[in-house]
């Protein structure tokens, strides 16, 4: 479990961050999210100190980042596994080594434990014959994959990844979003995801937490977030049409107005659209 | 930024190296790497500017050397002591400031841009012992046998451009060579290398290091670092001949 505890900060005299609290459970894939600019990737990167809070503090499992000196940073950073918006991979090596590198730096197996567990890990994100590969060679559904597996490598308690599907083809997304979610679950990672894809949202959103201008504007589930009553939450996530759409489409059904059978002109003639209004929808069609 | 900041700033990143590898035998691997990168990648350049250097000098002292009193041995002794005391540790470190300056900002600048620093620092390495130290230790290794080399190739071109040219003879040349031979300077040359080589690797690594934003930035940076490290040497270049001379 990591906790955020009023946590703020700001570059020079702009104000990134404001009095944000929450908590990421052990276990569940924890989202951020909002729209760019709101402030995820520099939350995310206060929660692992790549940039100190100005106020406020962040704690994992009961020790507190915050008040670590270097050294302990250091060891806490070592359960600590981060797949980075771009990748991050060390151009220099092959993929291979690059999933390597952790454990020639931590650990002192011998080299056919590393490969051992360097395959494993590769198979565990799907990848096979890239072992000799370069960064610059490989997709970029690949390069997720292979900072997926980079990040796995040392066993961590605690998984960030930033945007792990921009830039990736919806497909791919859902299957790079599964693969953190299988993860966290046979591991038991607290994992922090941060995104502004719905589709994750809807798909892996376990808790959910919403950053408007640096501040927490709602949390919940991915079950709640649809019939959620606020309204800047609403613009984000139902900025397309097809999913305000879908919205309506999915309130008339929990109210047991339609099922799979019945046509929209029946329900419409019905009365159906009020119990749509009724139902607290802040996108109201036209009035 | 200002002038003091900038200062306050390169000096926490050379204070910052100082911590305990994480692990030894990564960082004797970072520093061979870096040694292969930094020496070897810049044994070309070197060697011909060097040769040239001496070819040249040791015409344009024949052409300034009208005297007929003056014996030809002279022209082998001021080439001798010009390529020792300048040419060899301070053009050819300018020279090098250039090569390793960008390339070590260029490579810092990527790592930083591009994440691998934060992905490092995530991982519990701290990256300015791990990726910056290297670079100056490989470079205060490889960049004083560079200046020595500079020497040799260096005088050995005079010894060429002078038998080519019809100057001097090489037995005159060798002659003149080992005549009122001051060894000090010598010293005096690789104190100059060691200074030259931590200014060019820790200051490119410094801009290299703290890059913000994109690949414009990259650019920009390894300009900066250049230019800081000319000017840097130049300086300290006086500084130490008004000392040590
Ligand atoms: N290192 C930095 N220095 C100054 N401002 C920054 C820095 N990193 C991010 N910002 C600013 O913080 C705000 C939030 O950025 P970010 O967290 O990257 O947003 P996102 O939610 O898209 O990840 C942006 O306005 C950005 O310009
Ligand atoms: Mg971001």
């Amino acid at each position: 479990m990591i906790e955020i505890k009023n946590v703020s900060k700001s570059f020079g005299d702009k104000q990134i961050l404001t009095d944000i609290s929450a908590i990421m459970e052990t276990g569940k894939t924890n989202l951020i999210i909002g729209t760019s600019g709101s402030g995820k990737t520099v939350l995310q990167k206060c929660m692992v100190a790549l940039f100190e809070v100005d106020e406020g503090e962040i704690i994992f499992d009961g020790k507190s980042l915050t008040a670590m000196q270097e050294e302990e940073r250091k060891e806490l950073r070592q359960q600590i596994g981060m797949l980075f918006q771009g990748s991050a991979l060390f151009d220099s090596m092959t993929v291979e080594q690059n999933v390597k590198f952790p454990l020639d730096m931590f650990t002192k197996w011998p080299l056919s434990k590393k490969m051992e567990r360097v395959n494993d890990v590769l198979e565990r994100v799907n990848l096979k014959d890239t072992n000799k590969k370069f960064p610059a060679e490989i997709s970029g559904g690949m390069k997720k994959r292979v900072g997926i597996a980079r990040a796995i490598v040392l066993k961590p308690k605690y998984l960030f990844c930033d945007e792990p599907n921009s830039g990736l083809d919806p497909q791919t997304s859902i299957l790079i979003d599964k693969l953190i979610h299988e993860i966290t679950k046979e591991n038991n990672i607290t994992t922090v995801i941060n995104t502004h894809d719905m589709n994750s949202v809807m798909e892996i959103g376990e808790n959910i937490l919403y950053l408007y201008h640096g501040k927490k504007e709602w949390e919940g589930t991915n079950k709640e977030i649809i019939f959620n009553k606020h309204d800047k939450l609403n613009e984000f996530i139902f900025a397309s049409e097809f999913l305000r759409d879908a919205k309506d489409m999915r309130m008339l059904e929990e109210k047991g107005i339609i099922d799979n059978d019945r046509n929209m002109d029946d329900i419409l003639r019905e009365g159906g659209a009020n119990l749509v209004m009724e139902g607290g929808d802040s996108n109201k069609p036209e009035e | 930024m200002t002038l003091f900041s900038t200062i306050g700033s390169y000096l926490l990143l050379i204070k910052g190296m100082f911590t305990k590898p994480e692990n030894i035998k990564m960082y004797w691997k970072e520093l061979m790497h870096q040694s292969v990168e930094i020496g070897m990648g810049s044994l070309g350049i070197v060697a011909v500017i060097s040769v040239f250097m001496g070819a040249v000098s040791a015409v344009q002292t024949a052409y300034q050397l009208t005297n007929p009193i003056l014996p030809k041995e002279t022209i082998a002794q001021i080439v001798r002591d010009t390529v020792i005391l300048e040419f060899a540790p301070t053009l050819v470190c300018i020279v090098l400031a250039g090569v390793i300056g960008s390339k070590i900002a260029g490579e810092l600048g990527n790592m930083r841009v591009s994440e691998q620093i934060d992905a490092l620092e995530i991982m519990g390495i701290n990256t300015k012992s791990y990726l910056v130290a290297p670079k100056i230790l490989a470079a205060l290794i490889t960049i004083p046998l560079l200046v020595v080399l500079a020497m040799v190739l260096g005088i050995y071109g005079g010894r060429l451009a002078g038998s080519l040219g019809g100057i001097l003879s090489t037995d005159t040349y060798d002659k003149g060579l080992i005549e009122n031979f001051i060894p000090k300077n010598v010293w005096f040359a690789l104190a100059k290398a060691y200074t030259f080589a931590f200014i060019i690797s820790s200051v490119s690594s410094y801009y290299g290091y703290n890059v913000k934003g994109g690949a414009l930035e990259i650019g920009r940076a390894s300009t900066t670092a250049v230019i800081t490290s000319c000017i840097l040497i130049l300086f300290a270049d006086y500084i130490l001949a008004s000392f040590l001379l």
